[in-house]
This record gives structure tokens, C-alpha cells and sequence, in this order.
């Protein structure tokens, strides 16, 4: 049961074949079974995951009319407030802390009668691709577990395959949701920016984080972005209009008269051969679907990742102030309150953090601001142009979901450059506020590890990423014979 | 190469209350002079003529009414405060001025 | 060798920079919807928003922009076509995010002015302050600090923060330089935040209590020889709690300047603090390195584009001008500048005005505010309309004047006992048998005794000299408990010895 997909094991559940009790008792002996090896999870809320899956039976059998996914297990990124849950953020600084509130996504999750698992390992604080800096320990890829799951949202994307869940919220800032999908074998969205509410979402970089569904079907992160999207009074930039028809999208999949623009800019060197072989393989599936597949050009690509690394610090480097030991996180340090800060933040924060608060106070510094943030805030317009006119020309965009496949633990934990390179392909829809979504791809011929395809569609136009998406994967299923997952080595026990 | 120097990371790290060691500071200068170095490159295509983004898509005017919400309890607001006395938040001496 | 306040006149003139926040009288804070109230017990009016609790976020509230523009267009600025909010990044534990939300290159009103009059030897001048900007943002937590000798900040040993006031709306006022005030600096200072309250509290934006904080004062002093082109270094002084205070504060720091410059030291960039007690001012932190607050544009909220209809609608609300009202009013009443100032000064024109409005004769009304009332005030070192006596009060006690029924003189026991709270005046005339005695009859049988008592003046009296009357009126009135009409006895007194 625990392999099938959410929407099977909703089925399940509405026909009365299994309870919700049932359900997360199974996904609770998969975690106890296989989470030592992978590390997925921060925290596991078994006694709040059952009584939850008890309520919802309950409202099942009185007869009540439940929302589709009400009953299914979820594993959530611990970057998400979750009321009286240890929320860490990946971080030391939040250590033991219990928000008071809960965030929009989880209030929706909750009304849909979704059942939180628990909170999943990140990155701390957001800042990376590897899960790597967590302040806990790394997160380790199902696939092969010397390797990272991808990063921030490692834990999550890890969970999925693992089959400690079948659903997952994620965040995405630059990437982190579908470069540990593409590294996963899994499915992962990035939401047109304000699609989904971010009020209780600890901020990273607050002009590109959105949350998104994360799954291991289509059809899934469909059904789950439609509960946890849509606008939300308590946050200013929440769009104010009615989501598409998403989950509609996914079961009309279909391409036929589509036109699909490949990036240039979004190929070639530092691209993992086998990745890009399955890549043009997936544009071949697509034409033969009856898509037009189009070359379009965006030549102000090359700057998105230097525009990125000055934005997103810039960003954090603010937003991470609030982390003083005066009113919640850790408190450490003797002495004035100034000193107590200091000593608090050092000790609090990991070396990743560390870097970008100071990279970002540098460039939004008087007298640098100008050559900085100004002038990358001024790319991020040309990136917007450079998309707006790409569009123009193609329905979606599309390009492989990140350079390589998953590398090994420590391999690229001391060369910072060569980490934020991950994020190359990924980084340019954050920052025009567009869509994307990873969906598998294969496996890469020189490693057999998962890669993923990213497709990328107009703001507000998150249907297409699921019309095309789905499409794209029933002709992969129908190529491989089975899904991509079965062939990830078994981690069971038995 | 531009240049961030041990005391400009000491002057930063000052800025952003965070209390470096020296190993720290030498070593991030060299990092971020690497990085500074890479995303210098903005600077480019940042021309006069290109307006600056701050918001990915165009809103204006996002209002609430002027009306009251229940707040949180005095324990759930202290709920999380490393030190309290008489429902306040217990802080160290503050040195600067108020 | 200190300079006296006149030789520094004669030598420097004064530049000044006023910074006035004002706390916006909104049933909920900036951004969220906790309660505003004053005075709740701490931290139960706090929110994820107000606390800066990881993943909270700002919603803006739109009475707060309304009051702002109101604001702007009371003062002659411009409104913003576009205006931004901006975060100001630094730390100090009153601010749960350690940034506050306010408004940097793009306020939300800019390019205004304030007229304000000020009374001096050379008769009534007029000052126009130049405005700025006019931009919103949120006010801090409160800091209690405890252990140290004063309660201040210096020598506490840890402090306490409730964080009911963070979030709450503020708006700040700057003023331009302010140049050629010369030796009114000071008064002219005082007449601008006097004005400026004035107008809030005619918007109905604010309680503008400055004893409690929803108006605040900051007062930025240079000197320069007089000449100069360029701009003396300036010291900016906070903890200015009342007008009076701002008046004491400027002149305060002139003098400070003057005495370091004739010197020949420096003045030193740098925050003081006010004090009340001794009028002068102690430096707190110094500015020489103005903190950088590296502000960038609020990524969390979007830009503020007011409607034109929008705009419209809200000057088209605003009240008059309470420098158009005066002016109306001293038309209407004729009043010279001097007695219009004096009515402002002792913070007595509404209560004049509702005086008039309930039939009182102008000059009636203000003798009696200006007069009896606001002398009591001064007695009693408060201000004349905290007093219990009302605007209908007064009115009355003029009808009852008019109507013969009571004397001045009388009437300034019923004022007197009003105040004590002895009641409403029929209650008090009732109660003290407060009696104006006009009956002829009876005035004769006291003016008779009078003369029986004192038949010399009365001799002299015939005799023409009429000046002599007044011991015997004197007498009339003693007799008669002061109760009498002196103007009446006086006219029998005459006549009935033969010189009316």
C-alpha cells in the first residue's frame, strides 16, 4: 500500500478497503523501518498523526463529505510553523522551539483532514542543495545513500522515495523543491509566486520562497496544490484570484498542438551528459505526443545565479535578524544583551547562514548597495523580459531540472561556487515569479541515478506545468513499463 | 578582484551581530571575495535604463480593514521566551540608547 | 565663558530640524490586527505579526494610510503617486524583527508647509516651516529597565519588554532646515509642534497626547555665524514631552553650542536626552558614525498607489484648518492679535467658541476664560480646560449676569465653587444663597443706614464731590453681603442725594 500513489491510497480509503488509522500506522512502520539509514525526518508526531487519522475516520463514517486527500499521510518541511511541533528550520537556533500558530498550508492540510507525519530535514534555514547544512545531520538519498537527496528540501523529497510518504510540502527559493525531486525520482512544483500563502513559511529570501507540493505523481502534487493554494488575507503578496484548474489539468494531459521552448541558455557545459541525453529523450516523447518543440533563446540566463547569490542573502540577511535570544531559539552568552546576541548568533547559526548574512549585509551596505542589490534587482527585470518574451514564443519552457545527478555527501560541502551551481537551471523562474515542476526523467546512463525535467509556464499558468507534466510522465511510464521508483533499491528489512 | 577585507568581514560581522572568531573572519574573507568576484558580473548588464524589481508581479494597494483580531494569550506570546518575569520578556542589559 | 542668549543671537543663528511622530489613533496596529488600546497589561495585544515570530508577515491597514494622506494634505504635501515601504535594518530588543517597517526614498507625502504665528516684541510674525516628507511606520515594544537607580537605561541590570505598542502606527513629520527663526527660535519651535498637534487633533487621527506618548518631539539644533552658508554640525534631542519642553530644549542646546563654539571646540554630532527637571540636555549615544540601516524595498508588502477619487475623497473630509478657524473666529468676534494670542496660549478658544455658541456674548465669554477661569488654572498649575467648569457653564452664568440675576462679582463665587465641584451654578446660587439684592427698597433701607453711619461723605456728596460716594457704596455692600448691585446701589445712592 505505502508504494501506491496518494491518489490510490485515497481511493483506498473512500471505498472503505483501509482506514486512515490503518494508512498511517503503515507509514509509520515504513519510517521506523527505513529512517535510520535515510534520515528524513526532525521530528515524527506519531501520536498527533493518529489522532488526526482518527478524526478523519470518524467524519468518514458519520457520513460527512470529505475533501479528496483527506485521510492520506503527508511528511512536512520543517521550514513550515506547525502549532506546538517542533518547527527547527534545519537549525540549532530554533532548537526545541514550539511555534504558537500555524501557518495557512498547514491550517489547509488540516481542514482537508491531510495527516502531518512530522517535519522533515532541510538545509538550515533554507540555504543550500544538498541538506547538507542541517545543523541535525544529513539527509541520505534512497537511491543510493552515500548520496544527497538534493537540498533544501532533501528531507522531503528523501520521504517520498523511501516510502515513509506519499505526499510532502516543500519550499522552493532557487530550487528546493525540484532539484531534490529531479535527484529523488520524484515530483516536485514551485507554485507561481504568492500562488500559495506564506504566512507562517520562515522566511528566507521573501520576494522568491513559495511552498509547494511535493509527490510522487502528477496527479498527486495536483490534488495537493489546489488544497494548500489560493489566496490568503494574511499575506500581502498572496494572489488575489482564483487558482487554475490544476488537478482538471493533470487528467486532460495532453500536449498536441503545444509549443514546448527549450532554453538554450539552459544546456551544454556543466551538464551532466546522461542528464541531458534523458532530457532530449523526454523532448522525443513530447513530439511524438504531437508537441512542437521550439529553440528559444534567454540571454540574460548567465546572470540569474549572480543575481540570485546577491538577492536571496540580501534578503536573509534581514529576515534572520529577529534571531537575537530575546524572545524565542537558544539562548547562550553572557553579559550585555548586545553580547548575548552575538554569542547566540554565532553559536545558533551554521557556517552556510553565517556567509550569506555577511555577503548580504555587504551588498546592501551604503556605498555597495547600488553595484549590489540595485543592480541585481535590474537583472531580475531583464530574466522577467527574457521569459515574458520567451512565452511568447512557446507555451511552456523547458529545460533538465539541474546539471548533474546526486553527488556524494562531502563531495562539494567546501566549494560553495560549486554548490550553488545546482540551482542553475532552477533559479531564473524564482526569480520572475513564474511556475515549474521537476518531473522524473530517467535514470542517467553513467551512474543509473534519478534526473529530472523541469517545466516552466507563466505566472498564474500553473495548469500547463501539470497538462504537460502529466503527459510527459504517462509516456515515460508507458516506455519504462513501471514507475521509476521500483527500480530504486529496496531499503526494507526484509 | 574585489577585494573584502578581514576587517571589512570584522565590520560586517559587527553590523550583523555575530561575534566571529579570527579563524572565521580570514576565512570568509577569501570566500567572499571569491563570490563577490562571481556575482560581480550583475553589474554588466545593470544599465540605467533598467528599472530595478522588487516584486515579481506587479500588485499595489493590499489593505486590511481596520478592524480587531484576537491575539495570542500572554503565555502563548511568552511561550517561547528564554527568560521571562512578570508577563515581559527578561532580556540582559541593553547597553545602546533607547 | 558662557554667552548670554543675546550676544549668541547677535553672533549665531540657528537652524532647526523638527521630527515629530505621531501615533495614529487606529483600532488596530499597522500591520495586524491586534489591539491598540493604552495602558493593557503587557503582552495581550501581541500577535505572530507584532512579535516578529518566524514566518509571520505584514498586512497593511488601510485607516493608517487614509489617516496619513489626511495628514499630507492638512500640511500642503504632496500625495505619492507610488509609494514603497522599506525596511530599516538594526537591532535593539524593542523591535521583534530587529528592522522596522517604514518608509525610506518613496514616502507615502512629501513638499508641504506650516504656517505658524508667534507673538513677539515686534508684534505677531508669522514663520512658514517647510515639510519634508510625511511617511508611516511602526512604533517599537517598551522597555522597562530594572535594577539600576533611575529606571533608565544606565546602570539597569536587565530589562523587561512587553510588545503591546510594537506595531503600532506611526507617522513621522519632518521639516526641512528651518532658517531665519533668529532669536525665536525657540518660540518658533514650540508654535510649530503646538500648531502641528492642533491640525492631528482636528483630523481626528490622534489622541496627540504627548504626556503619553502619541506625540513625540525630536529637536535637531545647529548654529552657524550668522552669513554662513554652510551648515553648523547638529544635535538632535529626544524625551521632549510637552511644548514647553520643546521651547526649553532648543533654547537649551543653543546655548550648549554657542558655549563650545566660543570655545572654539566642536560640537559633537550626537542623540541627547531632555531633561524635564533641569531643562538641560545629557548626550546618549554618539553619531559620528551614523549607522548604516541598509534599507532596501520591503519585499513582504507591495507599493501603495492611492485612487485620485480616493485622495479626493479624504480632502474633501478634512476639517478647517484650525488657522482658518482662528482667523473666522477673530473676524467674527473682533478680537485684536494680541488677546487671540492669549486665548491660544492658555488653550481656552474652544471653550470660548462653545461658549459663544450657546449664546454668549464674544467679549463676555473670553472675559471670563481668560480671565477668572484661566487665573484659577494658573493657581492651580494646570491647564485651564482640564478644570471642571464647561463651556455651558459659563454661558449660563453670562445669561444670568445679563438678566441681572447675578453680579461679577457674585458670579466669581459660583465659578469658584463650580470648580471645587460644588455643582452646576443655579445648584451653587441655590445652595450658598447666592443673592443678587436689587429691590429698591431694601437697597434704601442699606444705603439710608449708610449715610446715617457716615453723614460727613454724604455731606460731600451733596456738595458735588462724587468720588466720596464710593466709601459709602463700599459700606452698602458690606451690609448687604456683597449681594447687592453695586452698579444699582450706586444710581439710588446718587439720586437720593441729589446727584443722579
Amino acid at each position: 500500500m505505502i508504494e501506491k500513489s496518494a491518489t490510490e491510497m485515497a481511493a483506498a480509503l473512500q471505498s472503505g478497503e483501509l482506514s486512515s488509522v490503518d494508512l498511517t500506522n503503515a507509514h509509520l512502520a515504513r519510517i521506523d523501518e527505513v529512517d535510520e539509514k535515510v534520515k528524513a525526518f526532525l521530528h515524527i508526531d506519531r501520536d498527533g498523526a493518529l489522532k488526526q487519522a482518527e478524526a478523519v475516520d470518524a467524519r468518514r463514517k458519520a457520513g460527512e463529505k470529505l475533501s479528496p486527500l483527506a485521510g492520506v499521510p503527508l511528511a512536512l518541511k520543517d521550514v513550515m510553523v506547525q502549532k506546538g511541533i517542533p518547527t527547527t528550520c534545519g537549525s540549532k537556533m530554533l532548537e526545541g522551539w514550539r511555534p504558537p500558530y500555524d501557518s495557512t498550508v498547514v491550517a489547509r492540510l488540516k481542514a482537508a483532514g491531510v495527516i502531518i507525519l512530522g517535519k522533515t530535514n532541510m538545509d538550515e534555514f533554507a540555504m543550500g542543495s544538498s541538506t547538507e547544512n542541517s545543523a541535525y545531520f544529513p539527509t541520505h538519498n534512497p537511491w543510493d545513500l552515500t548520496r544527497i537527496p538534493g537540498g533544501s528540501g532533501g528531507g522531503s523529497s528523501a520521504a517520498l522515495a523511501a516510502f515513509e510518504a506519499p505526499l510532502a510540502i516543500g519550499t522552493d527559493t532557487g530550487g528546493s523543491i525540484r532539484q531534490p525531486a529531479a535527484v529523488t525520482g520524484t515530483v516536485g512544483v514551485k507554485p507561481t509566486y504568492g500562488g500559495v500563502s506564506r504566512y507562517g513559511l520562515v522566511a528566507f529570501s521573501s520576494s522568491l520562497d513559495q511552498a509547494g507540493p511535493c509527490a510522487r505523481t502528477v496527479l498527486d502534487a495536483a490534488y495537493l496544490h489546489e488544497v494548500i493554494g489560493g489566496y490568503d488575507p494574511l499575506d500581502s503578496t498572496s494572489i488575489n484570484a482564483p487558482l487554475p484548474q490544476l488537478v482538471t489539468a493533470a487528467k486532460n494531459a495532453s500536449v498536441k498542438g503545444m509549443k514546448i521552448g527549450v532554453i538554450k541558455e539552459l544546456q551544454g557545459d556543466g551538464y551532466q551528459a546522461g542528464v541531458l541525453k534523458l532530457f532530449n529523450e523526454s523532448l522525443e516523447e513530447l513530439a511524438k505526443l504531437g508537441a512542437d518543440i521550439v529553440e528559444v533563446s534567454c540571454p540574460h540566463f548567465e546572470y540569474a545565479l549572480a543575481a540570485y547569490y546577491l538577492i536571496a542573502p540580501s534578503e536573509c540577511s534581514s529576515n534572520l535578524a529577529r534571531f537575537d535570544a530575546m524572545r524565542y531559539g537558544i539562548r547562550t552568552g553572557e553579559g550585555s544583551a548586545e553580547e548575548v546576541m552575538n554569542a547566540t548568533r554565532e553559536l545558533g547559526f551554521g557556517k552556510e547562514v553565517k556567509r550569506r548574512i555577511i555577503l548580504g549585509t555587504y551588498a546592501l551596505s551604503s556605498g555597495y548597495y547600488d553595484a549590489y542589490y540595485g543592480s541585481a534587482q535590474k537583472v531580475r527585470t531583464l530574466i522577467s523580459r527574457d521569459f515574458e518574451q520567451a512565452f511568447e514564443k512557446a507555451d511552456v519552457l523547458v529545460s533538465p531540472t539541474a546539471p548533474t545527478t546526486a553527488f556524494k555527501i562531502g563531495e562539494k560541502a567546501n566549494d560553495p561556487i560549486a554548490m550553488y551551481l545546482n540551482d542553475i537551471a532552477t533559479i531564473p523562474t524564482n526569480l520572475a515569479g513564474v511556475c515549474g515542476i521537476s518531473i522524473p526523467s530517467g535514470l542517467a546512463q553513467e551512474d543509473g541515478l534519478p534526473a529530472g525535467f523541469q517545466i516552466m509556464a507563466g505566472a498564474m499558468k500553473d495548469d500547463r506545468l501539470y497538462q504537460v507534466g502529466a503527459a510527459l510522465e504517462a509516456a515515460l511510464l508507458s516506455k519504462w513499463g513501471a514507475p521509476i521508483l521500483s527500480k530504486a533499491p529496496k531499503l526494507g528489512a526484509k | 578582484m574585489s577585494k573584502i577585507s578581514r576587517a571589512d568581514v570584522a565590520n560586517l560581522a559587527r553590523l550583523a551581530r555575530i561575534d566571529m572568531s579570527e579563524d572565521e573572519l580570514e576565512h570568509l574573507s577569501s570566500e567572499l571575495s571569491v563570490i563577490l568576484d562571481a556575482v560581480a558580473r550583475v553589474q554588466e548588464v545593470a544599465g540605467e535604463d533598467v528599472p530595478p524589481t522588487s516584486h515579481p508581479l506587479p500588485m499595489t494597494n493590499v489593505f486590511r480593514a481596520d478592524e480587531n483580531r484576537a491575539s495570542l494569550t500572554p503565555e502563548e506570546a511568552l511561550s517561547g521566551a528564554p527568560a521571562k518575569e512578570e508577563q515581559r520578556f527578561k532580556v540582559p542589559k541593553i547597553l545602546g540608547e533607547e | 565663558m558662557s554667552l548670554t542668549y543675546e550676544k549668541l543671537i547677535d553672533k549665531y543663528e540657528p537652524v532647526l530640524g523638527l521630527e515629530v511622530h505621531v501615533e495614529l489613533g487606529t483600532k488596530s496596529k499597522m500591520f495586524c490586527g491586534c489591539s491598540t488600546v493604552f495602558g493593557a497589561e503587557p503582552n495581550t495585544q501581541t500577535c505572530p505579526v507584532c512579535l516578529g515570530l518566524p514566518g509571520a508577515l505584514p498586512v497593511v491597514n488601510a485607516k493608517a494610510i487614509e489617516y496619513t494622506i489626511a495628514i499630507g494634505l492638512a500640511l500642503n504635501c504632496s500625495i505619492a503617486p507610488f509609494s514603497r515601504f522599506a525596511r530599516k535594518n538594526y537591532f535593539y530588543p524593542d523591535m521583534p524583527k530587529n528592522f522596522q517597517t517604514s518608509q525610506y526614498d518613496e514616502p507615502i507625502c512629501f513638499g508641504g508647509y506650516l504656517d505658524v504665528k508667534v507673538d513677539t516684541e515686534e508684534g505677531v510674525k508669522e514663520f512658514r516651516i517647510e515639510i519634508e516628507r510625511v511617511h508611516m511606520e511602526e512604533d517599537t515594544g517598551k522597555s522597562l529597565h530594572m535594577g539600576g537607580a533611575t529606571g533608565r537605561i544606565h546602570g539597569a541590570d536587565y530589562s523587561l519588554l512587553d510588545y503591546n505598542r510594537a506595531g503600532i502606527p506611526l507617522v513621522e513629520i519632518v521639516t526641512k532646515p528651518v532658517t531665519g527663526t533668529g532669536k525665536y527660535a525657540p518660540e518658533v519651535a514650540r508654535a510649530y509642534v503646538s500648531e502641528l498637534r492642533d491640525i492631528l487633533r482636528s483630523l481626528g487621527v490622534s489622541d496627540v497626547k504627548m504626556e503619553q506618548g502619541s506625540l513625540r518631539c525630536d529637536a535637531n539644533v545647529s548654529l552657524r555665524l550668522i552669513g554662513a552658508a554652510k551648515l553648523g554640525t547638529r544635535s538632535e534631542t529626544k524625551n521632549v514631552n510637552s511644548l514647553r519642553s520643546v521651547e526649553r530644549a532648543v533654547r537649551s542646546e543653543m546655548l550648549r553650542h554657542a558655549a563650545l563654539l566660543e570655545k572654539g571646540e566642536r560640537v559633537v554630532q550626537q542623540t541627547r536626552h531632555f531633561h524635564e527637571d533641569t531643562g538641560d540636555t545629557t548626550p546618549g549615544r554618539s553619531k559620528e558614525q551614523a549607522e548604516d540601516y541598509r534599507y532596501f524595498p520591503e519585499p513582504d508588502l507591495v507599493p501603495v498607489a492611492p485612487a485620485k477619487d480616493w485622495i479626493e475623497e479624504i480632502r474633501a473630509t478634512l476639517p478647517e484648518k484650525p488657522s482658518a478657524r482662528r482667523a473666522r473666529l477673530q473676524e467674527q468676534w473682533q478680537v485684536p492679535d494680541k488677546e487671540m494670542a492669549a486665548m491660544i496660549n492658555a488653550d481656552v478658544l474652544d471653550q470660548v467658541e462653545a461658549t459663544v455658541k450657546l449664546g454668549a456674548d464674544p467679549t463676555r465669554a473670553r472675559s471670563w476664560w481668560l480671565g477668572e477661569i484661566a487665573r484659577i488654572a494658573n493657581e492651580k498649575e494646570l491647564p485651564a480646560p482640564s478644570l471642571p467648569i464647561t463651556a455651558k457653564d459659563v454661558a449660563e452664568i453670562v445669561a444670568l449676569i445679563s438678566k441681572g440675576e447675578l453680579t461679577d462679582k457674585l458670579a466669581r463665587q459660583v465659578v469658584e465653587g463650580i470648580i471645587n465641584g460644588e455643582g452646576r451654578p443655579v445648584e451653587i446660587i441655590e445652595k450658598r444663597g447666592i443673592k443678587v439684592v436689587s429691590d429698591d427698597s431694601a437697597l434704601m433701607v442699606a444705603i439710608e443706614k449708610a449715610i446715617a453711619a457716615q453723614p460727613d461723605v454724604a455731606e460731600k456728596v451733596r456738595g458735588g464731590h462724587i468720588p466720596a460716594a464710593g466709601a459709602l457704596i463700599g459700606a452698602v455692600m458690606k451690609e448687604t453681603k456683597g449681594q447687592a448691585d453695586a452698579a444699582k446701589v450706586r444710581e439710588l445712592l446718587l439720586r437720593h442725594l441729589g446727584q443722579a
